[in-house]
């Protein structure tokens, strides 16, 4: 059981940040392809706005696999006498990654969307463009902060 | 180092030179044309009228592109992929003069291509125009008389076809029905589909009317006319088409045999292009009679060459002034080869307003390390520097631009490979991987911290170098501040805040709190009432001064706390620089999660290595691409955000001189350089 709710945790991780990133990416994906579509020479820019919602995904994995390899399903001994509350720690330390990569991936990819607009309009802004998405992206660091952490001090 | 001192230059000079003189200075590119508000009442100065000359040769210059994009699906040009990063070729002044000569003959070639192109297009719809003709007559192939026959001299015929599928019999039937009286009729079906029958009805002259009337009735509709029969209309339709065809062929070989000018047609593009702006500027000159006057501002280190190079050349006086303090002069910035690359990052920023030091040597240093922590891993860091190294040693006339670019990340490459050292990385832990599953044994990286087992660690030292950062910040608003005499200011924004935040870290490393959950020796007691001091005096600074501007006592410290309450930012400037640890950790975990996929099908031999090369491969470098990118972005963000908002807040202009401002070619004149 307690390893069951091990790999919830792991699973949901990688499974929320991944659907924010997904969305994301593919926000911005189409609001890039607008602007190429206008002015072709802006590819590598509007490329690079896109990818910005797509660390969430890259985070949310992160997690996911410190998780993994941590209970020992990545190759290692699987501890199927895990304690429900082990089990239950390792959930709650993977759920910060898991909302906020969902929800910040969303959010910063309205950011992008706006600032792919912003290049659009004036190609010699790309430097501060790339600040508004990344202004979101900051929580998502400091979830994965807090994952990252809460996952490193559970005894084992 | 800095930002460079400009002069503020002005030419006087006949006015028969005024051509050669703006060519001369816009070769060297060295002089951003100020101009004036037009005074209407002056009677001795006034302005040409340069629009249409200028449009015109805009016209050209588009005209010229467009020809050598139509060359460009016609015949393609063959490149390298190092050609994709390669500049504009310099050619000699001789070079320029001789091309120039030739432009009545290339813009002849130019508005030939245009017109192949013009009749290409055409060609080309024309064969789907014609196909749809034949279609429409494919029905009437059996028919013998053209489609405009009316009848002979005592019968009527009429040709057309209903718009369903009815045999001969049931035709008669319907006209009797119609028209009863008639007395001869013969239908004959020329071809019958599913809702579409033709037919060629034929009749007494006397009948004609009545038949025509119950044909109405029967929706007969009457194809377009044509004097010849239908198939021989057909054939000469095919004809036709075959034309159209191979006059496609033919005009694309045409316009391919002009590829040997696509160099010429380049040239007259970037020529027409520098006489437009050549002209725009010569527009915008004060001319008398005899003479005319330039204004521009020159960086001062060139304002001496230029001076000498005029004078000898030209009959003309020139003077260069110091610019007065309300000028808006334009920022032109320096730098040694170590922080030039990052010139780029301050420009997408904001050039330094008046007052504002060159930012772009502490930006550079921290840039190296902030990039190289984010991506931190040694191979990642070689193999950018060699990429880079290679494109700047390789690609003919790299642009200085790109070139900068280009060194910024080899730097950061460095920066990269340092780091991967200090926190063992080497395409993640492939090498611990590959020493395990191929040769069986077990390899210990040396490291200076893990990352990933010791997180907290690392952490502190993420938030040690913010601390640097944000400090260097401070102490560069020190510097301009004590620089430009601002004494108060030096004390109220930067000193009371390096006095409360450096306390406020004193006292928090004697606390139980911040030492136990960094797992950091507490330091001695006195240290900490050092800093307890140090911040309380600079609280009490805060409250005082940061309202300064205000008269009112009650006012000002109202204000004061306020700027207080700022201190919560350094909390979260510091939290942010985790994300050295996070994106660090996000290129290592990446890293190893493919070096692990490699490493559970490398147990069958042969193909297993195989498949382990190609995911180590793949996944590298897709990890490595987008790791850079973020590194990148969040590098940015950190300097913009956190470092710069400690002192810098840019809004200069960008100098912009008037020079070639060509696609193609720069033009190289050994006798400027002198």
């Amino acid at each position: 059981m307690g390893i069951a709710l091990a790999l919830l945790g792991a699973a949901s991780a990688a499974l929320f940040a991944g659907i924010g990133s997904a969305i994301g990416v593919g926000r911005a994906g189409q609001a890039a392809a607008g602007l190429v579509t206008e002015d072709p020479s802006q590819f590598s820019r509007a490329l690079i706005l896109q990818l910005l919602p797509g660390t969430q995904g890259i985070y949310g994995l992160l997690i996911a696999f410190i998780a993994l390899s941590n209970i020992g399903l990545l190759g290692g001994q699987v501890d199927t006498g895990m304690s429900v509350g082990t089990g239950l720690m390792y959930l709650f330390a993977c759920l910060p990654m898991a909302f906020v990569g969902l929800v910040s991936a969303m959010q910063q990819s309205k950011a992008s969307v706006a600032s792919i607009g912003l290049v659009a309009k004036r190609p010699d802004q790309f430097g501060k463009s790339m600040i508004f998405p990344a202004m979101v992206e900051t929580y998502a660091i400091l979830a994965l902060l807090i994952s990252i952490l809460a996952i490193n001090g559970i005894p084992r | 180092m800095s930002v460079l001192p400009m002069k503020h230059m002005v030419i006087c000079a006949k006015r028969q030179d005024r051509k050669a003189i703006l060519e001369y200075l816009q070769r060297i590119g060295s002089v951003e044309i100020i101009t004036h508000d037009v005074d209407e009442t002056d009677a001795v100065f006034s302005r040409m009228d340069v629009s249409q000359s200028a449009q015109l040769f805009t016209k050209n210059a588009a005209q010229a592109d467009k020809a050598l994009e139509i060359l460009a699906a016609a015949a393609p040009e063959d490149g390298s992929i190092l050609s994709a990063f390669e500049g504009r070729t310099p050619i000699t002044l001789e070079e320029y003069e001789t091309n120039a000569k030739k432009r009545e003959t290339t813009m002849k070639i130019v508005n030939d291509i245009l017109r192949l192109d013009k009749e290409l297009t055409e060609a080309k719809a024309d064969v789907p125009r014609i196909t749809t003709q034949i279609e429409a007559l494919t029905p009437w192939s059996a028919l013998d008389y053209p489609l405009s026959f009316t009848g002979t001299k005592k019968t009527s015929a009429f040709i057309g076809t209903f718009p369903e599928k009815l045999t001969e019999a049931e035709i008669a039937e319907r006209l009797a029905g119609y028209a009863p009286d008639i007395e001869a009729v013969d239908v004959n079906i020329i071809n019958s589909e599913d809702n579409l029958t033709s037919v060629l009805i034929s009749c007494l002259k006397s009948d004609r009317n009545s038949i025509d009337d119950a044909l109405r009735r029967m929706n007969f509709q009457r194809p377009p006319v044509s004097d010849m029969v239908p198939a021989a209309q057909v054939d000469a339709y095919k004809k036709e088409r075959d034309a159209a065809i191979e006059k496609i062929d033919s005009t694309k070989e045409k316009i391919a045999s002009y590829a040997d000018k696509r160099d010429d047609i380049k040239f007259i593009s970037d020529y027409f292009r520098m006489r437009a702006a050549k002209y725009e500027v010569l527009g915008t000159l004060e001319q008398s009679k005899r003479i005319f006057i330039i204004e521009g501002y020159v960086p001062a280190e060139n304002a001496e060459t230029l001076e000498g190079n005029l004078v000898g050349r030209y009959e003309l006086v020139v003077d260069m002034l110091d610019p007065e303090p309300d000028e808006d002069v334009p920022v032109l910035l320096k730098n040694g080869p170590f922080a030039a690359p990052v010139e780029g990052v301050i420009e997408s920023y904001s050039m330094p307003g008046k007052g504002e030091l060159d930012p772009t040597t502490p930006v550079a240093c921290f840039y190296y390390i902030l990039f190289g922590m984010m991506l931190s891993d040694f191979a990642y860091g070689a193999l950018m520097s060699i990429a880079t190294f290679v494109l700047i040693k390789k690609v003919k006339n790299l642009e200085t631009s790109m070139k900068k670019t280009l060194t910024m990340f080899f730097y950061c490459g460095i920066g990269t490979m340092i780091s991967g050292i200090l926190f063992g990385s080497y395409f993640g832990d492939a090498p611990t991987v590959i020493a395990k599953t191929f040769f069986g044994k077990t390899l210990e990286i040396p490291k200076l911290i893990d990352p990933l087992s010791q997180p907290m660690k690392m952490l502190v030292l993420c938030f040690a170098i913010g601390i640097i950062h944000l400090f260097a910040g401070l102490i560069i608003n020190l510097y301009t501040a004590i620089k430009t005499k601002r004494y108060v200011d030096a004390v109220s924004d930067s000193i009371l805040w390096m006095l409360l935040v450096g306390g406020l870290l004193l006292f928090g490393l004697t606390t139980d709190m911040v030492t136990g959950m960094f797992a950091l020796n507490k330091i001695s007691p006195a240290a900490g009432n050092v800093g307890k001091i140090m911040a309380v005096i600079g609280a009490v600074g805060i409250i005082l001064m940061d309202g300064r501007e205000s008269k009112n006592w009650f006012k000002r410290t109202l204000k004061g706390l306020y700027g207080l309450y700022g201190v919560t930012s350094y909390l979260s400037d510091l939290l942010s620089y985790s994300r050295l640890l996070a994106l660090g950790l996000a290129t290592s975990v990446i890293s190893s999660v493919f070096n692990q996929m490699g490493s559970m099908v490398a147990g069958t031999p042969v193909v297993g290595v195989i498949f382990f090369i190609l995911i180590f491969l793949v996944g590298h470098l897709l990890n490595l691409a987008i790791n850079a990118l973020g590194a990148y972005v969040h590098t940015n963000r950190l300097q913009y955000v956190e470092f710069f908002s400690k002192f810098y807040s840019g809004g200069g202009r960008m100098f912009s001189p008037f020079s070639i401002n060509t696609k193609y070619y720069t033009i190289r004149d050994n006798a400027d350089n002198k």
